[in-house]
């Protein structure tokens, strides 16, 4: 029997812009609320893993040593949207090898605005025009639409849904709500997406400290699986955004191998969870993520819209936090501020966005390399 | 007329009228292309694919319409973007010559060409490939 591991303790940056501030000190301020929250300081956690994309050299470090917290193993984990997942899977190891009994996972970004450049894509890509990120979104967007039943109003709706949950997040970058007519009447990027169906990469930090579960501790979030995985070949619009692809598409994506991995992992299926916060990079992401997450039949995605079964009060709510939509996407930490929003669900302390009585929790990010993760946790 | 140039080496090569062809990689092992052209299979692994020259046709599988200028790019926007199927099986990412998504169709034949992008140190013009549809619209 392998160690059950349990959250200690959470802590976040805000999600938004922040022209006054380095990435280390974002970095630094959601550690310190973390190990605040777990009441537990210099000494008291034996590895640290950092999620991070864009930050440069040792990044994690920079922050420990800012703390005051170096000496022990420091690794900086690169996963493109996955980073925080990735590192926080590496810690959930750590504990269950019986090496470490309490760890540290943390992820921060500070990026520009717009389309990301990503040293991803050769120069002669870029030189190309074909280093575009929401084309490869809207050519996604457009496969759901030709095969789900998915219209534009659907694709709109999941903005407005997770703009209005939004409202509610102190944490979020954008808490505005939008109609439907005004996230299709916002300026087109790439059709048929437009602006307001789009998150925007910003700046942020997420914390979380786990450890190993003893003894009895009320309300108790424990991690169940965290699971991650990459593409296999042949897809042609997969994360990695290769050139080419097969006319198959049977070819299990790497959300569907990481759901799939943490399932089994946990014990459970779709079924049974409450609450669900996924990668919403842009509208039809969240509805492409619902299906190979299970949350719904393949090719079902619009009628779940059409029957709200994703909203606040709705059997499955998806993104209370307002979702990257909301709060913007700072790559390495995005994966991180979902576990701080499920672990505040579970616990009943997410004020006017708590899903009540919430139990069973997923989280997930899927992005660059291709990289994908799922994360389940329980009360 | 200013001498054209390929973005980058390997992914295209042109005859003296103007007229070309996409390269993509050979795997005897699994019988299947990719593009662009590698030694490696990216399918199923095994070494020593072969370079081959790919069908000038397609159909059209997917397309929108990039309006901002992207990362890294100096030429002209707005420009098509989508998915193409080629008659060794295999899709490919390319640009379009069409900008109007909504003059597109599922389906639709669409043929090989060549689209401007920039001019390099030297002068000369910069070109990448790119899918037209195979009837005028």
């Amino acid at each position: 029997m392998t160690a059950a591991v349990e959250i200690a303790g959470v802590g976040i940056h805000s999600f938004g812009r922040f022209a006054e501030q380095t990435v280390v000190d974002l970095g630094v301020a959601a550690v310190r609320a973390a190990l605040r929250d777990a009441g537990i300081g210099r000494g008291e956690f034996q590895a640290a893993f950092c999620g991070t994309v864009y930050s440069g050299v040792a990044a994690g470090h920079k922050v420990l040593t800012a703390l005051g917290m170096t000496g022990i193993p420091i690794v900086n984990v690169e996963a493109g949207c996955a980073s925080g997942g990735a590192a926080l899977g590496l810690a959930v190891e750590a504990i269950r090898s019986g090496r470490c009994d309490c760890v540290l996972a943390f992820g921060m970004e500070k990026m520009p605005k717009g389309i990301i450049r990503s040293s991803f894509f050769e120069p002669w890509r870029e030189a190309a025009g074909m280093a575009v990120t929401p084309a490869y979104f809207a050519l996604r967007a457009q496969r759901l639409m030709r095969d789900a039943g998915v219209t534009r109003e659907h694709l709109a709706y999941v903005s407005v849904k997770n703009h209005r949950n939004g409202v509610d997040n102190p944490h979020a970058m954008f808490r505005k709500p939008f109609t439907l007519d005004a996230v299709l009447a916002s300026p087109v990027v790439c059709p048929p997406l437009t602006l307001y169906m789009l998150c925007s990469p910003n700046e942020g930090a997420a914390a979380v400290v786990l450890r190993r579960a003893s003894g009895e501790r009320a309300g108790r979030v424990t991690v169940r699986a965290a699971a991650l995985r990459s593409h296999l070949p042949g897809s042609v619009l997969g994360e990695h955004t290769p050139m080419c692809g097969l006319p198959d598409d049977a070819i299990t994506s790497p959300t569907g191998l990481a759901a799939r991995a943490a399932y089994a992992e946990a014990g459970v299926g779709p079924e049974d969870l409450d609450v669900v916060e996924l990668q919403d990079t842009d509208s039809a992401r969240e509805l492409l993520s619902c299906e190979e997450l299970g949350l719904c039949a393949a090719g079902d995605a619009g009628r779940m819209i059409d029957e709200r079964r994703t909203d606040m009060g709705g059997p499955l709510p998806v993104n209370p936090s307002g979702g990257l939509l909301s709060k913007g996407e700072p790559l390495g930490a995005s994966a991180l501020g979902q576990i701080v929003e499920l672990y505040w669900q579970l616990r009943g302390a997410a004020g006017p966005r708590q899903v009540p009585g919430a139990k069973l929790a997923l989280g997930h990010t899927v992005g660059r390399g291709a990289n994908a993760s799922v994360i389940v946790l329980s009360r | 007329m200013t001498a054209s140039v390929p973005v980058t080496a390997g992914l295209f090569e042109l005859g003296a009228d103007g007229s070309g062809h996409l390269l993509g990689g050979w795997c005897a092992a699994c019988a299947r292309y990719h593009f662009p052209a590698t030694t490696s299979c990216p399918y199923c692994s095994a070494e020593g694919c072969e370079t081959r020259r790919l069908g000038e046709r397609a159909t059209l599988c997917l397309f929108t319409t990039v309006v901002n200028r992207p990362p890294g790019y100096s030429g002209e926007v707005p420009f098509g973007f989508g998915v193409v199927e080629l008659p060794e099986g295999l899709q490919i990412i390319a640009r379009l010559t069409e900008t109007d998504a909504a003059r597109l169709a599922f389906g639709a034949p669409m043929r090989l060409t060549f689209v401007p992008l920039h001019l390099d140190d030297e002068g000369r013009q910069v070109i990448s490939y790119a899918f037209a549809p195979l009837e005028p619209t």
